[in-house]
């Protein structure tokens, strides 16, 4: 806790507590104002902006690198809500660039090919906060112990195929409900198992929960699969390829988010629902070859 | 003895954490979806969260009108963050259809302090509680107070962008309470607590 008058930028809570106002949301992914401006008119809490929704960097393939400042200038111009962007794993260059042009969060993605197979980026080094994905407790814990202030389950992005993100927040929540059972001489055990910092597990057995928002990611493509994730126990939704890829972006966007607002509630899930026109195409996750998996990259 | 039931709109943003501040505090803190929701209730908060989705899912869910029509019969309402920015009847640097509750007269302006990376947690004193641990996240500060609106707190020197020193950053009148930052991050449930007497004085 700071003493003195002068302000503090960047600490822990004003980067974790920027993650506890998107609770309940939806952020989806633009890669253009006009993009930006359909998601801010449905109620999405923010947008992720890059060059490529992953199911278009799946077809073309290449090395996927963060967006053009010009084009991420133009969606910040356009939206109010905050706007986030991508850097790859391990390139703290770009994500030293993401905070020079102003990004509200960085997200050290997957998505992109990766800059560096040993290292993440030293998150505690930034002023900006940064969401990470995840497939697993330790592989979250990890990314906390670097500084990220908001977790997301990596799921498998660009398919439209929702299985992978539930076999993530499944684990992850499941992991976590081990770890509030254990006693303390099981939290040593747990720590070196998930090969996560001590003081870490620690904190997450007595909270219950991740010390940081848990969202989910990869593969939500309607808004049944938006308000499973939350049935599931997720703090809020990332949406990438899901809307702007299918038949009536504007509206799948706004059904998306009264899903996840009223994820209890059936029957308005069913009547948002309707007349969605077509979903994304969608590739089933197991008929992918393990090359063209994005959630093994990061550790 | 039970404390009052306390709403908190939970459609969404940051609910969780001004639930457990109002438990912690001895009030009965209730989630607020519906219009119906509202009927039983001795207050409400508004709390943290995109003030634009807030408002647009007030609209969509048929709980704008029953809220400004609570908010005219004397429901006492604590508005933080987004909160306030929904309390306010004018809204600067909003979107141009921003819906918004309304019924504290002053103008407040959207992501007044900047964008996430000036985002701050600092110091100040209170009126009414006393020195405060404030976390300001995307905030909005007052820019104007009709008459009769009680200024509790202002950001004070320190401040690296020199527009945002002096700016009012909670305010009281009445049943209405608002503040920019977020006490529901903290720990520290003074604010909340002076909510709950603000309630109990109101239905007493």
């Amino acid at each position: 806790m700071p003493s003195s008058d002068a302000p503090l930028t960047g600490s822990p809570l004003v980067k974790r507590g920027m993650a506890e106002m998107l609770k309940g949301g939806v952020i989806m992914d633009v890669v253009n104002a006009e993009q930006a401006r359909i998601a801010e008119d449905a109620g999405a809490v923010a947008v992720m902006a890059l060059e490529r929704v992953p199911a278009d960097i799946r077809r073309d393939g290449g090395v996927a690198r963060k967006s053009d400042p010009d084009m991420i200038d133009g969606i910040q111009a356009e939206v109010s809500i905050p706007v986030m962007a991508k850097a790859r794993i391990g390139h703290f260059v770009e994500a030293q660039v993401l905070q020079a042009i102003g990004v509200d969060y960085v997200d050290e993605s997957e998505v992109l090919t990766p800059a560096d197979y040993a290292h993440h980026i030293d998150k505690h080094a930034f002023t900006v906060p940064f969401v990470c994905g995840a497939t697993n407790l330790g592989e979250a814990l990890r990314r906390i112990a670097e500084g990220a202030a908001m977790i997301r389950s990596k799921g498998e992005a660009g398919t439209g195929d929702v299985s992978q993100a539930t076999v993530h927040i499944r684990t992850i929540l499941g992991q976590i409900k081990r770890l509030a059972s254990s006693d303390e001489q099981e939290l040593y055990a747990a720590a070196k198992e998930l090969q996560a910092p001590l003081d870490l597990v620690r904190e997450t057995a007595e909270l219950g929960r991740l010390p940081v928002v848990l969202f989910v990611a990869g593969g939500v493509a309607t808004p049944a699969d938006a308000a499973m994730m939350m049935q599931l126990g997720a703090d809020g939704v990332f949406i990438g390829s899901g809307i702007f890829k299918s038949g009536d972006p504007a509206l799948r966007a706004r059904a998306c988010v009264e899903a996840t607002a009223y994820f209890n509630d059936a029957e308005r899930i069913a009547k948002v629902s309707r007349g969605l026109g077509e979903a994304m195409v969608g590739i089933a996750v197991d008929s992918l070859g393990a090359g063209d998996l994005l959630a093994t990259r990061g550790w | 003895m039970s404390g009052p039931r306390i709403g908190v709109l939970a459609l969404q943003g940051d609910v969780r954490e001004h639930v457990r501040a109002l438990t912690r505090v001895g009030a009965e803190p209730v989630q607020v979806r519906r219009p119906e929701e509202l009927a039983d209730i001795d207050g409400l908060v508004l709390p943290g969260g995109e003030s634009t989705t807030i408002g647009k899912l007030l609209d969509l869910f048929e709980l704008l009108e029953p809220l400004r029509a609570a908010v005219k019969t004397g429901l006492p309402v604590y508005g933080s963050c987004a909160g306030m920015i929904l309390l306010a009847d004018e809204v600067l640097d909003g979107r141009p259809d921003q819906a918004t509750v309304g019924g504290l007269d002053i103008a407040v302006r959207r992501n007044a302090f900047g964008r996430q990376v000036d985002s701050f947690e600092t110091d100040l004193p209170l009126a009414g509680v006393g020195d405060v641990h404030a976390v300001f996240i995307r905030a909005p500060w007052v820019e104007r107070t009709g008459p009769g609106v009680e200024v509790l707190a202002t950001v004070g020197t320190g401040i690296e962008s020199g527009a945002a020193a002096g700016k009012v950053v909670a305010v009281r009148r009445g049943p209405l309470l608002a503040t920019s930052f977020h006490p529901e991050l903290t720990g520290d449930d003074r604010v909340h607590g002076f909510f709950v007497q603000m309630v109990k004085e109101a239905s007493s």
